[in-house]
């Protein structure tokens, strides 16, 4: 039984850039799940808000929901955050594990650079304030998948503070109008990922593989800011954007590269804010605004009939699609928070800052890692609008999906026809072709040069539109396309091609 | 040969007075005979012989390593050794063999060591003879009439000691002489990037030089050491090396350590703090003991760290977690912390003010009979023995204590110096000098292993009579 798809409070209609799949992908490798519908009007934001109905049924006060997040991004490095073992997903079980990480006695942590600059990086791209020192903390609890019985974190000062991200919805008649919304960031801080744990109902034990134990986070807590799934969504698809474009993180939800935990109060405009739930580890893209939404629901539900809604923490069933009460996680936990004592402060250094004759293999300078900065999202988006005149959300859709934007320039690149033409083809088309197959954009047998070829024939008028869809099945090994393509050159060449030197012709453009 | 210092031994070896593997088989037969003491928990008898055939071979090419090939050592149980059983001289990690050397294990191995074993300490280091972190490698040293001394924090890597106190720790080195150490401070000594908190400096070897003249030299003498506590014996030791040093041409003069008194509470909460997070990581999952319940994971933690840790242990762990405790941790943690800065303050205002090395006695006595020390709980005997010796851990500097003279019981008591930071190899050159002048008395081994030998035969016989 799927869950009411309901909303708290949002602007009005408003289809978020960031549609979420109704197919989800494995195996992809990054940006799995988000990917744009391609079709206008299909969105399926396009949601009566059954709220309302709700609302004028059971009273006059309108709700406020407030939502924050906190988001754990595994950093993209070769090693762990504290000792030299591997990054790797899906290798065997417990075959990545280091001294340090299997938490041998008199073992130490020793800080990886690459870390602390990919939290330098992703800081500066979130308009963050780097801390010049920052340190770091155990947090202690017991549990089997964390071996040293502490995590070491960054409590009392982290690495990066006070930033802010942008996302976009789409508003107004016809989705035209794009307004960006800010949620501000709190902070980023550096720490360990602790290991896996699976279990074994059958044999009532529980099997503990290592290998995830030590790899580099990057915490990234966003202000309570949002006011509904959508924009928490949308928060969070832009930030996978903006850490694949920086390096940082592949932010894969489903390789566990990107979890997220979402804080979720209500209360009455105007009221004090309300208590709030946290809901943990949303693993899927998928399900993170319908999971942020159902909890809303739940307690204005709650609320509305005389409940007061408990300080606890729920996990999402997915099957269910509800909210449900953690049981591990009854009452406060108290983590015992303690300097970690075997690191000294992390220090940074800008340009202005960094001592003379020191060894550039022991010290970071923020200044020299922001003029590094790769483009961001927002200003590619802005690039292509300017560029090429296209509409903001065809912005937004060609840099959701993986290699999309470099096909969609490949093509500019090789045809005449006119970029309004091309962003057309690429994103209803082509990418409808690619949906149909179940196909990724490197895996499409239609290359750009195919694509840009076709857009020259449509644009010069020798081929009708209908022919060059054709011609993209043709791609596929359909040998009715050929014949029927055959028919159309020989009505070019007012029938004065040989057919059988065109097959062949075709055949051998096509099988290149 | 077995009662000869360092660089003695070293001379014969390469003399060829006598081999790597004569000198080997001599320790093994004496550790055998004195094995009622219980001094190691492990004896590596065959890596030994292996070790001490490979120093032989290179002493016969004439490529020795250097001073330490061929002569035999023994490393504290709280050292990771590669292969050889390390238990902390607990059940907890009974039967664990670790994978990987200390840092400090490996240099000294580098350097054509032999590893006799691992010796005996109270568990996890936590007892009354008090730990690394509180002054046990002075304290029995001081008991037992030989050098013991502590580098400046950060100057020895600590990767591969299991920690009981991360920001005290430092490995000690025990030896006949102050020249011994010097040689062995040199080998272990500088960078390790295994280990954070060590300094950048790579270290190298280096020779004391012998002082003739002290008269630039600047005693300081602590007012507040002088405790009712302190025997008389040792307060006249005290006072006679003060004058010594003043008879020689050096200043010396009493200075002031007011925050002392606070320093054993402050160590405490400090110390048990660390304890309580380091000891988490002893869970029985991945090393070490485990017990048999299967019933939840909780229950075999809780029966795990039972059966693995002692009262001792277990204490400490209780009272660190309540400092820990969000409503505790600004009153007592963080309270800690800045006393425990007030007390590093002391000795740098001290040290500011023109001294160059502190001289205190090491321990309140002599050695204390069995019968007499097990009279204590262990908390009281940490207090009373680390008095002189914590206040140093706290704040990282060099100390080393030198045997002095024999008690009127005929045991041997030493005297403690203190060094500014990283001022290390002028401690130890002050340390030398004072060792010269007192001519402690060489321990005359064959006389002992006489006097132990009808200890054993009295032993065996009684053993034997119960039978009957």
């Amino acid at each position: 039984m799927a869950a009411p798809m309901l909303r708290g409070r949002c602007l009005g209609r408003c289809w978020a850039l960031a549609c979420i799949d109704s197919g989800s992908r494995h195996g992809r490798g990054a940006a799995t799940g988000f990917t744009s519908s391609g079709k206008r009007g299909q969105s399926f934001v396009a949601q009566q808000p059954l709220l309302t109905a709700q609302k004028s049924r059971k009273g006059e006060h309108k709700w406020a929901a407030v939502v924050g997040l906190e988001i754990h991004a595994q950093i993209a490095s070769n090693s762990k955050l504290f000792s030299g073992s591997q990054v790797h997903f899906a290798a065997p079980p417990n075959s990545l594990v280091s001294f340090f990480d299997a938490s041998l006695p008199g073992t130490l942590p020793v800080l990886n650079r690459r870390c602390v600059e990919a939290a330098v990086m992703t800081g500066l791209a979130l308009n963050c304030h780097i801390n010049k020192k920052s340190l770091f903390d155990r947090k202690h609890y017991f549990y089997a998948d964390l071996p040293a019985g502490y995590q070491i974190t960054q409590q009392r000062l982290p690495i990066a503070v006070n930033g802010s991200l942008a996302y976009s919805v789409c508003v107004g008649k016809k989705w035209r109008q794009v307004i960006t919304k800010t949620v501000r960031i709190k902070q980023i801080q550096l720490e360990q990922d602790s290991g896996k744990s699976l279990h074994d109902e059958l044999r009532s034990q529980t099997l503990i593989d290592l290998n995830r134990a030590g790899v580099g986070l990057l915490e990234v807590v966003l202000e309570p800011d949002m006011s509904c799934g959508e924009e928490a969504a949308t928060a969070v698809r832009e930030l996978q954007l903006i850490l694949q474009a920086l390096g940082t993180s592949q932010a894969n939800m489903a390789e566990g590269q990107l979890r997220v935990d979402a804080n979720i109060s209500v209360h009455h405009p105007g009221e004090p804010l309300g208590v709030r739930t946290e809901v943990k580890n949303l693993n899927s893209a998928r399900f993170l605004a319908r999971a942020i939404d159902y909890e809303i629901q739940r307690q204005i539900n709650e609320l509305e009939n005389g409940c007061e809604i408990l300080n606890e923490t729920r996990s999402f069933d997915y099957k269910l699609g509800c909210t449900v009460p953690m049981r591990d996680k009854e009452g406060k936990q108290d983590y015992r928070f303690m300097p970690e004592p075997n690191l000294p402060p992390l220090l940074l250094y800008d340009t202005a800052s960094l001592p003379a004759g020191a060894d550039p293999q022991q010290v970071i300078n923020i200044d020299r890692i922001r003029e590094q900065l790769p483009e961001l999202p927002s200003e590619t988006r802005e690039k292509l609008i300017q560029q090429y005149g296209i509409l903001p959300e065809h912005s937004f859709a060609l840099l959701n999906e993986v290699g999309l934007l470099e096909f969609f320039q490949n093509v500019i690149k090789e045809t005449r026809a006119e970029p309004k033409k091309v962003t057309s083809w690429v994103l209803n088309i082509f990418l409808g072709f690619l949906k149909q197959r179940n196909l990724a954009v490197n895996e499409s047998p239609v290359t750009p040069s195919v694509l840009a070829e076709l857009l020259n024939l449509l644009d010069r008028k020798v081929i009708s539109s209908a022919a060059a869809k054709q011609v993209m099945d043709m791609k596929r090994g359909n040998p009715r396309a050929i014949n029927k393509l055959i028919g159309l050159v020989r009505k070019v060449t007012h029938n004065r091609a040989d057919p059988t030197v065109i097959k062949e012709i075709l055949e051998k453009q096509l099988s290149s | 040969m077995l009662g000869r210092t360092l660089q003695e031994v070293s001379a014969a070896l390469k003399q060829g007075q006598i081999t790597p593997v004569e000198l080997c088989q001599k320790c093994l037969s004496l550790i055998k005979k004195t094995k009622f003491l219980n001094a190691y928990i492990t004896i590596s008898e065959e890596v030994a012989l292996k070790q001490a055939e490979e120093s032989e071979k290179r002493y016969k090419k004439g490529h020795s390593l250097g001073a330490l090939d061929g002569i035999p050592v023994a490393v504290k149980d709280n050292f990771s050794t590669s292969g050889i059983e390390t238990t902390c001289a607990s059940n907890m990690l009974k039967g664990y063999v670790p994978p990987y050397n200390a840092t400090v294990v490996q240099r000294l191995l580098d350097q054509g060591a032999v590893l006799m074993g691992k010796t005996n300490l109270d568990e996890f280091a936590m007892g009354a003879l008090g730990s690394d972190t509180g002054g046990s490698t002075r304290n029995p040293a001081a008991h037992c009439g030989i050098v013991g001394f502590k580098p400046s924090y950060g100057l020895v890597s600590r990767h591969g000691l299991i920690p009981l106190v991360n920001s005290m720790d430092v490995p000690g080195i025990l030896t006949r002489c102050v020249d011994d150490a010097a040689t062995v401070l040199g080998v272990l000594a500088g960078h390790d990037p295994k280990d954070s908190t060590t300094i950048q400096d790579p270290g190298k070897p280096f020779m004391l030089s012998s002082l003739t003249d002290v008269s630039k030299l600047c005693i300081g003498i602590p007012k507040e050491y002088l405790v009712p506590e302190l025997s008389s014996e040792v307060r006249s030791f005290w006072s006679k090396a003060a004058n010594l040093f003043e008879s020689e041409g050096a200043k010396v003069i009493e200075v002031s350590l007011p925050h002392t008194s606070y320093s054993i509470v402050c160590y405490h909460v400090l110390c048990t703090s660390e304890v309580a997070s380091n000891m988490a990581r002893f869970d029985g999952l991945e090393y070490g003991h485990r017990c048999d319940i299967d019933v939840s994971t909780e229950a075999m933690y809780a029966a795990t760290r039972r059966e693995g840790f002692n009262d001792v242990v277990r204490g400490r762990i209780l009272a660190g977690n309540f400092f820990l405790l969000k409503e505790n941790y600004a009153n007592y943690f963080i309270k800690a912390q800045k006393v425990r800065r007030l007390i590093a303050n002391d000795f740098v205002n001290v040290f500011n003010s023109g001294v160059d090395v502190l001289l205190t006695p090491t321990t309140l006595s002599e050695a204390v009979p069995y019968l007499e020390f097990i009279k204590e709980d262990n908390r009281t005997r940490s207090a009373q023995d680390d008095i002189f010796t914590q206040a140093v851990n706290m704040a990282g500097l060099p100390a080393v204590s030198v045997p002095v003279a024999l008690s009127n019981q005929g045991l041997p008591v030493g005297l403690q110096f203190i060094g500014r930071a990283f001022c290390d190899q002028q401690l130890l050159t002050v340390a030398k000098w004072f060792e010269k002048q007192v001519q402690f008395p060489v321990i005359q081994l064959q006389e002992l292993m006489d006097d132990c030998s009808s200890v054993f035969e009295i032993e065996k016989l009684a053993s034997v009579s119960l039978k009957q």
